[in-house]
Parts: C-alpha cells; sequence; structure tokens
C-alpha cells in the first residue's frame, strides 16, 4: 500500500509540474459548460424569414407586424415578386418565405376567408417543420382577435403545463449531457494517453521492473485523475447551479456519487484502450475520434433515443453516457432517488468492471 | 523543390509505419457514417401518453381513440388518478400526461363548456412544447366534431377563416439524411485532419526528433509543407470514401455537382490542418495537443450548425460561430448538396475559407520556431 501511494504521489508529481496541462484540463469543463449552457438550444428562434405581400393592406401590415415581433421570426426581407422567392432561399438567409395573395384584406372582410401560403426551407426538415408550425400559429392568433375572441358554444379549454422547466431553458437539457460528454472524454483520454506515453517512452519498461504488481502501477497512473475529475464535477455543478439557473431538486451526495462512478467507469475505459494501444496517436483517435460524435448522437441529449430506429436503439445501450445522462436528468431535475435509478447505476457499475477486468486481462505485463 | 520531395518521402514512409492508425483513419469514419445517421431523426412520434380519465364517459373514450387514431401518440398507461400518472412521467414512461376530469361531458353538454388538463415532461423542452401542439391541434379537432353534433353551422361560415397552405422546398420528401450525412461526414473529415497534425509536430519535440530536423537546412516552409501535404492526401481520400458512402448507402447525389464540394474541401481541409499544425506548435507534450484540440472541436462540433440552429443562438455565440470553420462547410454542404449552389452562389464561403488557411497556416509557419 505503501508503495502504491508512492507511485500515486509520482503521477501528481507528473501533473502538477505540467502547469498547461493542469490549468486546461480544469478550465477547460468550466468553460465548455457555460458556453454551451448558454448556446445550445433546441428552441428554433429569431429565424430569418422574407414576405411576399401581394395585397399591401391593413390586414397584412398588422399580420406582418405580428409575425415580426414574434420571438421566432425576424423578417428580413420584403420580396416584391415571386421570382425572387427561390433566390432568398438559395442564397441560404432565409428558411422560411410568407406569401400574402391579392386582396387578402378584402376576402378576409367580405367572404370571411382568406389563404396564406408558407414556403419552408427544409433542408433542415427539423427546422421547417418548426417553423411552419409556428407562424401557423402566429396566424391563428391573429385570426382569434380579428373575430374578437367571439365565444363559441361547445368549447373545450385546454390548459396545459410544462412540468420541471416551465421555461423551456436549453440548459436542463443540455447541463446533463455536456457534464456527461466532458467527464467521460476528459477521463478517457487523459488515462488512455497517460499510460500508452510510457510504453511509447519506453519507460514502462523501467516500471514493470519494479517489486510493485504491474496492475498496481497502472492504477497508480489513473487515481490522479480520479480527483482531478471530483474538482471538475464541483464546479460544473457549482456553475449550472449559480450561472445557468439549472436546480439540483434532488440529493446532492447521490448526485455526486453517481458522477464519481461514471468518472471510474471512463478511467477504466481509458485504461482499456491503453492497453490494445501501441502510439499516443491511436489512442487519441481511439478515444476523442471514436467515442466523440457517437457520445453526442446516441447518449440521448441531441436526439430523442426512442425516436430511433430498432437497432441503433439497441446500439446506444453500449453507450456509458446514455445511463449517465438519464441519471443526472432524473437525480437534478426531477429530484427522484436512487429508488427510481438504481437500474442505470447497476448497468454503469457493471460497465466499468467490465472494462477493468478486460483491461487487466488484455494488459501485457511482459515485454516482447 | 528537391528537399520537400524528401520530406515527403519521410512522412509518407511514418505514416505508413504505422498500420493501426491507417485502419483507424480510414474505417472509423466509414463506421460511424454508416451508423450515427440513422439516431438523427427529430420527427416527433410515438410521444408516450398516460391518460387519467376520471369521466368514463362516451366522450372521453371517444377522445381518447381519436388521440391514438392519429398515430402521434401511444397510449402507455390509462389510470383514474393524476398522482399515478404523475409517477409514469418521473419514471419515463410517460412524455405527457392528459387528464379528462370528471364530468367532462356533462358540463360540455350542459354548459357548454369543459375543461382538460395537459402536463408534460419539459426537459428537453422542444420534444415538450411539439407533442403538446400535436395534443392541442387533436383536442381542436375533437371540439369541432363535438360542435358540429350539436348545432349546425351556416353556410358559408360567418366565421373568420384564415387557411395556411405549407409546402417544403429543397427536401420535399422530409428526408433528415439529407441533412445530416453531409453534416457528419464534414464533422468526422475534420476531427481526423485537425487531430492529426496536431499530434505530429508535438510527437518530434517528445521524442526529441525535431532537434535533428533544426539543424539541418531545411526551410520553416518547407517543413510545415511536407507536414500539411500527406495528411491532406489522406484527408481527400477520406472525403471520397465518404461521398461513395453517402452515394450508395444514403442515394445522395449533390444538386450542385461533387466537383463543387471537392474545390471548398480542398480549401477547408488546408485550413483544419493548419489549425492542428498551430496547435502543434503551442503544445510542448502530445497530451497538451490533445486536450487543446478536443477542446476546440468539442466548439467547433457543437456550435457548428448541424445539431442546433445558429440562429437560436445568442448574439456572442453567432460571433464564436464566425470563426469556426465547420459551420462554413456544413453551410456549404446544405447549399450544393440540397439547394444545387454552385461555385458562383459559395463564392463568400470559398473567399473566407481561403482567408482561414492562408492566416492558420501561416500562423502555424511563423511560430514554429527552429530554435527552442
Amino acid at each position: 500500500m505503501k508503495q502504491f501511494f508512492a507511485f500515486v504521489k509520482k503521477e501528481f508529481f507528473h501533473i502538477w509540474r505540467d502547469k498547461r496541462t493542469m490549468f486546461i484540463l480544469l478550465g477547460m469543463p468550466v468553460v465548455q459548460i457555460v458556453i454551451f449552457g448558454f448556446a445550445l438550444t433546441n428552441e428554433v428562434k429569431n429565424s430569418k424569414i422574407a414576405v411576399l405581400d401581394q395585397s399591401k393592406d391593413a390586414a397584412t401590415a398588422s399580420l406582418i407586424s405580428e409575425l415580426n415581433s414574434s420571438r421566432y421570426f425576424d423578417v428580413e426581407r420584403n420580396l416584391i415578386s415571386a421570382d425572387e422567392i427561390e433566390p432568398a432561399f438559395r442564397s441560404g438567409k432565409i428558411k422560411l418565405a410568407v406569401i400574402l395573395p391579392n386582396q387578402f384584406g378584402e376576402d378576409l372582410q367580405h367572404v370571411n376567408n382568406a389563404t396564406i401560403q408558407l414556403i419552408a426551407d427544409a433542408s433542415d426538415p427539423n427546422v421547417a417543420n418548426t417553423l411552419t408550425n409556428y407562424a401557423a400559429a402566429v396566424v391563428m392568433d391573429y385570426q382569434n382577435r380579428i373575430t374578437n375572441n367571439q365565444k363559441l358554444p361547445y368549447t373545450i379549454n385546454v390548459e396545459t403545463r410544462m412540468l420541471y422547466n416551465p421555461q423551456l431553458k436549453g440548459a436542463y437539457n443540455f447541463v446533463p449531457g455536456v457534464m456527461a460528454m466532458v467527464l467521460l472524454l476528459v477521463c478517457t483520454m487523459m488515462t488512455a494517453i497517460t499510460i500508452v506515453r510510457e510504453k511509447e517512452m519506453g519507460t514502462m519498461e523501467i516500471m514493470l521492473v519494479s517489486p510493485m504488481k504491474p496492475q498496481l502501477v497502472v492504477f497508480a497512473k489513473a487515481v490522479p485523475y480520479l480527483l482531478l475529475s471530483t474538482i471538475n464535477i464541483a464546479s460544473i455543478l457549482l456553475l449550472s447551479v449559480y450561472v445557468l439557473e439549472v436546480p439540483i431538486n434532488g440529493s446532492l451526495a447521490l448526485l455526486v456519487a453517481e458522477s464519481i462512478l461514471f468518472t471510474l467507469v471512463s478511467l477504466s475505459l481509458g485504461l482499456l484502450i491503453s492497453s490494445g494501444a501501441e502510439s499516443q496517436q491511436t489512442a487519441m483517435f481511439i478515444s476523442l475520434v471514436a467515442l466523440f460524435l457517437p457520445t453526442v448522437m446516441l447518449s440521448g441529449f441531441m436526439f430523442p433515443i426512442e425516436n430511433m430506429p430498432f437497432p441503433l436503439r439497441t446500439v446506444s445501450n453500449i453507450v456509458p453516457a446514455k445511463w449517465y445522462y438519464i441519471i443526472v436528468k432524473s437525480v437534478m431535475i426531477k429530484g427522484v432517488g436512487i429508488t427510481a435509478v438504481w437500474k442505470e447505476t447497476l448497468i454503469l457499475t457493471g460497465m466499468m468492471l467490465f472494462f477493468l477486468v478486460l483491461a487487466i486481462k488484455r494488459f501485457k505485463i511482459r515485454l516482447q | 523543390m528537391r528537399t520537400l520531395r524528401f520530406l515527403l518521402q519521410k512522412e509518407f514512409r511514418q505514416i505508413f509505419r504505422d498500420p493501426a492508425i491507417l485502419r483507424i483513419i480510414f474505417i472509423m469514419p466509414v463506421i460511424q457514417l454508416m451508423i450515427l445517421p440513422w439516431a438523427a431523426d427529430y420527427e416527433i412520434k410515438n410521444v408516450k401518453l398516460s391518460v387519467t380519465d376520471l369521466d368514463h364517459s362516451s366522450y372521453s373514450r371517444q377522445l381518447i381513440s381519436k388521440i391514438i387514431a392519429s398515430g402521434y401518440f401511444q397510449l402507455t398507461h390509462y389510470s383514474g388518478s393524476f398522482e399515478e400518472s404523475f409517477e409514469e412521467i418521473e419514471k419515463d414512461n410517460a412524455d405527457i400526461v392528459l387528464e379528462i376530469p370528471a364530468s367532462f361531458e356533462k358540463q360540455l353538454v350542459k354548459e357548454s363548456e369543459a375543461k382538460l388538463f395537459i402536463a408534460s415532461n419539459a426537459i428537453n423542452g422542444v420534444k415538450g412544447s411539439l407533442g403538446n401542439a400535436y395534443l392541442r391541434s387533436i383536442l381542436q379537432d375533437f371540439n369541432r366534431e363535438v360542435r358540429l353534433e350539436w348545432i349546425q353551422m351556416p353556410r358559408p361560415s360567418t366565421q373568420t377563416q384564415i387557411e395556411v397552405t405549407s409546402s417544403n422546398w429543397f427536401n420535399p420528401l422530409m428526408n433528415y439524411k439529407f441533412f445530416m450525412v453531409p453534416g457528419i461526414l464534414v464533422l468526422l473529415l475534420t476531427m481526423v485532419g485537425a487531430n492529426l497534425t496536431a499530434i505530429n509536430i508535438v510527437k518530434e519535440k517528445e521524442i526529441g526528433t525535431i532537434e535533428q530536423m533544426n539543424v539541418t537546412p531545411v526551410k520553416k516552409v518547407h517543413f510545415i509543407l511536407g507536414k500539411l501535404i500527406p495528411f491532406w492526401i489522406l484527408g481527400m481520400i477520406v472525403l471520397t470514401l465518404g461521398l461513395l458512402i453517402s452515394r450508395l448507402l444514403y442515394g445522395i447525389i449533390p444538386l450542385g455537382g461533387f466537383f463543387t464540394i471537392y474545390v471548398f474541401a480542398a480549401i477547408y481541409l488546408l485550413a483544419v490542418l493548419g489549425l492542428g499544425l498551430l496547435i502543434s506548435t503551442y503544445s510542448s507534450t502530445q497530451q497538451q495537443a490533445m486536450l487543446i484540440s478536443f477542446f476546440l472541436m468539442m466548439i467547433f462540433v457543437l456550435l457548428g450548425g448541424l445539431y442546433t440552429s445558429i440562429d437560436s443562438m445568442p448574439e456572442w455565440a453567432q460571433w464564436i460561430t464566425r470563426f469556426n470553420p465547420v459551420s462554413y462547410f456544413i453551410d456549404v454542404m446544405r447549399m450544393v448538396v440540397l439547394k444545387g449552389s454552385g461555385l458562383s452562389d459559395i463564392k463568400n464561403h470559398l473567399l473566407i475559407m481561403t482567408g482561414f488557411a492562408v492566416v492558420l497556416n501561416s500562423w502555424a509557419i511563423f511560430n514554429y520556431r527552429k530554435r527552442n
């Protein structure tokens, strides 16, 4: 044990000596959580639209101003003729075109019926759908206003409550996701690289002839990163509560414990990668390029997993971040206890053990 | 020129010496491109609905079957208490709760007005509000049907109606893959390119071979070019593989032509590789280079406009995206693949990217000193 601590101390000195790396390690999650917490939102707002007003009467003018004043749209340009619609889209600036036909106001007054045409840029289908819905809602509101909200008989009134996130902030969804990503990638990468570096430099051999068990030599390299990650967990949580105003509704102790468990999973994964990689470059590619996008796309915070086709839903189960994301969402925002997340906790524990056993098995302690 | 040729020989030998890394560079993007685009479907279907029915009337039954028939919702839970339904939301077994209060039908018929309650899980705000919007529009339909049952509406209607028709240009089938596949290809290309060069010069520093380079009469420019060209070729091969997969697996043929994409990608790669070299010249260990490159990649990828709309970001974040090469390439891909833009349409993008390439590479050359 004493030897083990001596080794851990040595690893600490290694990290401590490299001030720049330390600084990046501790500063990076802080910057990222702030940037992404504020900048990432699934909402679609302030989208630039073009209006082709062929009627130019009081009704169209007030409808256009309603569109412009809604938070979803900015009327970027007024088109003169239908020929301008396509170029406006082609220049890439416009996401929606609203076409108000001739005699819009007159029809509305005399026939009680008028039409509006919406054209959406569906190259991003998601945004197109959303904008069409929003525009239709703005038109609907306008229609209700001009009919003076005449009360119709047999009306069903619907009352809506938005649970957990009444202001529909993006941060509630993205903070847990970014937490999972930063912790996973940083820990995995750092552990993998540190160990492979010793291999590449040839210093691993020196370590392996020491009287310590080879596995312990490797573990000792992971310990400092566990401690650094704990600092990162603390700073991320502080920032999300005090800067991004995402509350911790559940037990803080549970959240921290789960985060440390997830860090351990990442460290084990890093060990596993290092047992197979021979150069730092390979280790980097596996732990960064191979893990990054799947983590973003399959952990459920960018795209809801239940929408994915069945094979992919199955694949998403092997993404550790998916389980941690569910845990953070449940504990932090829904405020539930361990009884609600024991299954996810078990899966993460299983993953950690699996990675560890495999890493130890694969680790070559003999020199070629 | 001769110097450069020898340098290129050396770099290529070094690349081919490590078959592991070559395998990773080519196979990994291919696998990811085959799997990941299927994940990106934001269309909300199968919203899990839990109904609390305290009315048990024929109307409440009609309403529920109408909601199920819409195809957007699946009824996962039906009970007589709101608490139970709420627990379903806590357990993630339900996304949205519809509560039909007791005597809903009676009130609607007798008092001509009745209430319904919806509660939806809004942690993912977009999912929450979309499910909400669908449910509300179904309820409105139902409301109209009920009204027709009781009143004969005069024709022409005295009620003002604005009809909204909508059409989707450039992607009428609303195929998400046309948008996602090129985007993911851009991200993969960026990560592979930047990481390859980010680690390269540092590696020479770490193992000490840079000292040997520094005492040779090799010029700085040659040294950097010798690093750039091999990786640029690798990058173009990765791009070609990616475009092949998008063509064969997803049937994506850029309307604006492959040539346009290649021209932009050629310049783009220079910029990205230059960024990697710049990171390399600023780092003293491979670990540092990796950390910095990971930090930048995360910002580039998440704020690249592929996953979330740039228009929706706050002003300062939109400024960040202007310095993000990824957002330009994703824009170009979208324009060329779906809108059929040609070289003249992406002129500005090309100019800006050339600027990036020139600035980043000159900075890297300037910053790489032969003396430490």
